[in-house]
């Protein structure tokens, strides 16, 4: 009896133990962050005024929309290498379908922009899910592909004169917030919702934590593997649009290395690259660190050239710390 | 109606032209646990795997209460309620234990919402029912060896099968979890389920099984009831030939090697003070979560005491450096093989070698042919069976795998070596390969300690053994006076 009573107890301390470094794992950027913002809202006093705030979150918009869906694929041990260029070719294809002698409907064009990033991240998901290519390869591939037709597509020029209802996804506001922030925070509300809260979402954490579990479990690997690349390619082209009307014209040069930011949100956010752990809400997180970092070094006049060097290593910095923290 | 659960005659596999199974013969009655015997390579796991619809068989045929089916996956395996038990544990570690049990089958709301306090609730009463002292809310992760077994029995049982299969379930759990284990067993055959049981504990066949059924080198060999055959003759037909039982002889006992003092570590053990000899074995028993790993483990490095000192050779050993460790003498075998002991994608030569190329690398530069030699020694010493040592060690049955694990431990010329559960998972054949070996290295000089969780295992190689319970040191007994009874009274 007694040592029955002992060892009940033994994982329910390990279960408060594993919480307390969940709560330092979550908050452990969150705090990175807001100490960040407090240094520069001291450093500079334009950095907490409205206009500013907004400024933040409109630029984190393009990259946090990229980094959600780059979260799915990275939770099944993925990665998706090829969103920069699915941004580009999505949204020059769509912003030349509303522009020229014969223009189609808004509507027309930003669903043809979405089917474009469906389309590339099937293809992904195809090489991946079924062909077995490895996802850094596979999509390695498309990142060029994608790029090329990019340019193929429109000779290498950019797509100008897009109508004004189409400037609005970029430029527009709903009751003053920019419609890119909301866009973007419909994004992060819907897809954290779907992760959290519904069979789909538990099976990706499932197959990025042990794919043989998850298959003897009846769980189609395959297909869940294969649904997040189109996730992240839908996302592509959803951003592609909103930076084509943000900038007023869709360029074939849209979204170089983007990729590598989206990456940064999602290990600076705790996901783990080998997949099965981490949250939607960290992504978040990490993407707005950059964002601030960005702004920030902005508005102290660092040169472009030393804020690279800043970011990479505050982006190493935060991971480091996060990595003592998981530690304890 | 038929009373046969299952019936499987002439089943045949092979992988890449080699034989796998031969002719695996299975007959299952509703209601009886069914021990699948034979050592490692006899066809066993191939065989379940083929029933289970992991594997497709090349020949042969099964029949599931008297009709005959083939199924291509384990989910129609399932949703026809054959569950399985594998060996190998497969938990997703960052979900929780409601979530790997239920994993695929939540109960959900609107068919896509998972319902997560039903869910938890759900796990945490069968678990309860189960009387498996695991939290259902806890991460994967956050999980002991033991207990991310329990919680694998646990899901199989969840699936309220007609037959389950269940390949060593006890390899990494204790003999209390044990009893609690063949409690359910005993409670769903009462409700008229077959149970197909593999083990190499044999001690645990007699108690628990009511048939049983042999295989050989993927042969058929022998079945029968359990109660007409005695553990000497189930013995004998596995392994093909009589085997003695480990002959222990008294060695002569040299100076101390190694001595730890006062050794404490919060909530694992507390004040353990043991001495192992030049020439000796000393076990160390106890139930599960008593503390024996953890304390290994200290001792070695890989965690650091709150207090207390640890000696080699009259040496203290710095706390929480395995390599310092290493290079004083010190070696260990660790409990799970595929995790912490062997790189599994790596070549046979690659992992005997690698604690030991330093020693046989000049500025970074390996000396091939003083590899080629300590490969070759201890290929041939450990009696390690493998057509050529640049083959992945994946590709090796379990104990000779273990063999490897042992080999390389050795060849950085040890002093003492750790062994934690040195026999985890591998035939008897195999065991007393790997008791022998350790008696070798305790004959010329050496000393060792043995965790182990199987109390035969520890009478068989130990000359005094320490019993821990709850992470106290019991007492320390005479390992050739000492019988099982004895073990198990000092630890329970």
């Amino acid at each position: 009896m007694n040592t029955e009573t002992t060892s009940l107890k033994v994982p329910m301390v390990q279960s408060r133990a594993a919480h307390m470094r969940e709560v330092y794992r979550r908050y452990g950027i969150v705090a990175v962050l807001i100490v960040l913002c407090i240094v520069l809202s001291f450093a500079n006093q334009y950095f907490l005024t409205v206009g500013n705030i907004a400024d933040i979150l409109r630029q984190t918009s393009i990259n946090g929309i990229l980094a959600v869906g780059m979260t799915y694929v990275v939770l099944t041990a993925g990665i998706d290498l090829s969103v920069g260029s699915t941004l580009a070719l999505a949204g020059i294809i769509s912003a030349s379908l509303v522009t020229g002698a014969h223009p189609h409907s808004v509507m027309f064009g930003l669903m043809a922009g979405l089917v474009v990033g469906v389309a590339v991240g099937a293809i992904n998901g195809v090489l991946v899910a079924r062909l077995s290519v490895p996802p850094f390869v596979a999509t390695l591939g498309m990142l060029s592909a994608a790029r090329g037709l990019t340019f193929i597509y429109n000779d290498g020029m950019p797509v100008t004169d897009l109508p004004d209802g189409y400037l609005n996804i970029g430029t527009g506001a709903i009751a003053g917030v920019p419609v890119p922030i909301i866009i973007f925070g419909v994004v992060v509300v819907m897809f954290w919702f779907v992760l959290r809260y519904t069979t789909y979402g538990r099976y990706v954490y499932a197959v990025g934590g042990n794919a043989r579990s998850a298959k003897t479990s009846g769980i189609s690997t395959r297909r869940i593997i294969f649904s997040v690349y189109v996730i992240g390619g839908l996302l592509a082209g959803l951003a592609g649009i909103i930076l084509a009307a943000r900038t007023t014209s869709a360029l074939p040069q849209a979204g170089l290395s983007y990729e590598l930011d989206a990456i940064a949100a999602v290990v600076i956010g705790g996901t783990s690259l080998s997949g099965g752990s981490g949250s939607l809400g960290g992504t978040v997180v990490g993407a707005l660190l950059i964002g601030v970092i960005n702004n920030g070094l902005n508005l102290l006049g660092v040169s472009s050239y030393y804020q690279q060097v800043v970011k990479g290593v505050i982006i190493v910095g935060a991971v480091l710390l996060d990595a003592s923290r998981k530690k304890q | 109606m038929n009373d046969l659960l299952v019936e499987a005659t002439g089943v045949q596999k092979a992988f890449n032209g080699v034989r796998a199974i031969d002719d695996g013969r299975l007959s299952l009655r509703r209601g009886s646990v069914h021990a699948l015997c034979g050592g490692n390579g006899a066809g066993k796991s191939t065989f379940l795997s083929i029933v289970m619809g992991i594997t497709q068989r090349d020949g042969g045929e099964i029949l599931f209460k008297g009709r005959s089916v083939n199924f291509q996956s384990p989910a129609e395996a399932l949703a026809n309620r054959i569950a399985i038990i594998t060996q190998e544990l497969s938990p997703i570690p960052g979900m929780t234990v409601a979530e790997n049990l239920y994993l695929g089958r939540e109960p959900r709301r609107a068919r896509v919402l998972v319902r997560f306090k039903a869910l938890i609730k759900q796990a945490q009463d069968l678990l309860d029912r189960l009387g498996f002292p695991v939290d259902a809310r806890a991460r994967m992760s956050s999980l002991s060896l033991a207990q991310i077994q329990l919680v694998e029995i646990a899901k199989a049982f969840s699936h309220d099968c007609d037959v389950m299969i269940m390949d060593e379930p006890t390899s990494a759990i204790g003999e209390r979890e044990t009893e609690v284990l063949f409690s359910a067993i005993r409670n769903l055959t009462a409700h008229g389920a077959g149970i197909i049981y593999v083990s190499h504990r044999l001690s645990e066949i007699f108690q628990i099984a009511d048939d049983y059924t042999v295989f050989r080198d993927g042969r058929y060999v022998d079945s029968g009831r359990i109660g007409d055959i005695d553990r000497s003759y189930l013995v004998s037909t596995i392994v093909g030939r009589k085997l003695n039982s480990a002959e222990k002889s008294r060695r002569p006992v040299g100076k101390p090697v190694l001595e730890s003092t006062r050794l404490s570590r919060k909530s694992e053990f507390n004040n353990i003070s043991l001495t192992v000899h030049q020439g000796e074995v000393l076990g160390i028993y106890g139930l599960m979560g008593a503390g024996r790993s953890e304390y290994l483990n200290c001792v070695y490095g890989l965690t650091r005491p709150d207090s207390g000192e640890v000696r080699l050779n009259g040496r203290v050993l710095p706390v929480g450096h395995p390599r310092k460790a290493i290079q004083a003498g010190l070696s260990l075998v660790t409990e799970d093989r595929k995790e912490t002991g062997l790189v599994l994608s790596a070549s046979v030569r690659d992992n005997i070698a690698l604690s030991a190329y330093k020693r046989l690398s000049r500025l970074s530069f390996i000396n091939r042919r003083k590899v080629r030699t300590l490969v070759e020694t201890m290929v041939g010493r450990m009696r390690i069976k493998t057509s050529s040592v640049s083959l992945p060690v994946s590709s090796m049955s379990g104990g000779n795998q273990q063999k490897v694990v042992l080999a390389r431990c050795l060849s950085t010329e040890p002093t003492c070596l750790l062994c934690d559960e040195p026999t985890r998972g591998i035939d008897e054949g195999a065991k007393r390969e790997v008791y022998k070996l350790l008696d070798d290295f305790v004959t010329k000089g050496g000393a060792a300690i043995v965790v182990s969780s199987e109390a035969q295992e520890i009478l068989d190689v130990s000359d005094r053994v320490a019993i821990f319970k709850s992470g106290q040191l019991v007492t320390v007994i005479d390992g050739h006076t000492t019988t099982q009874e004895d073990l198990l009274h000092f630890a329970s």
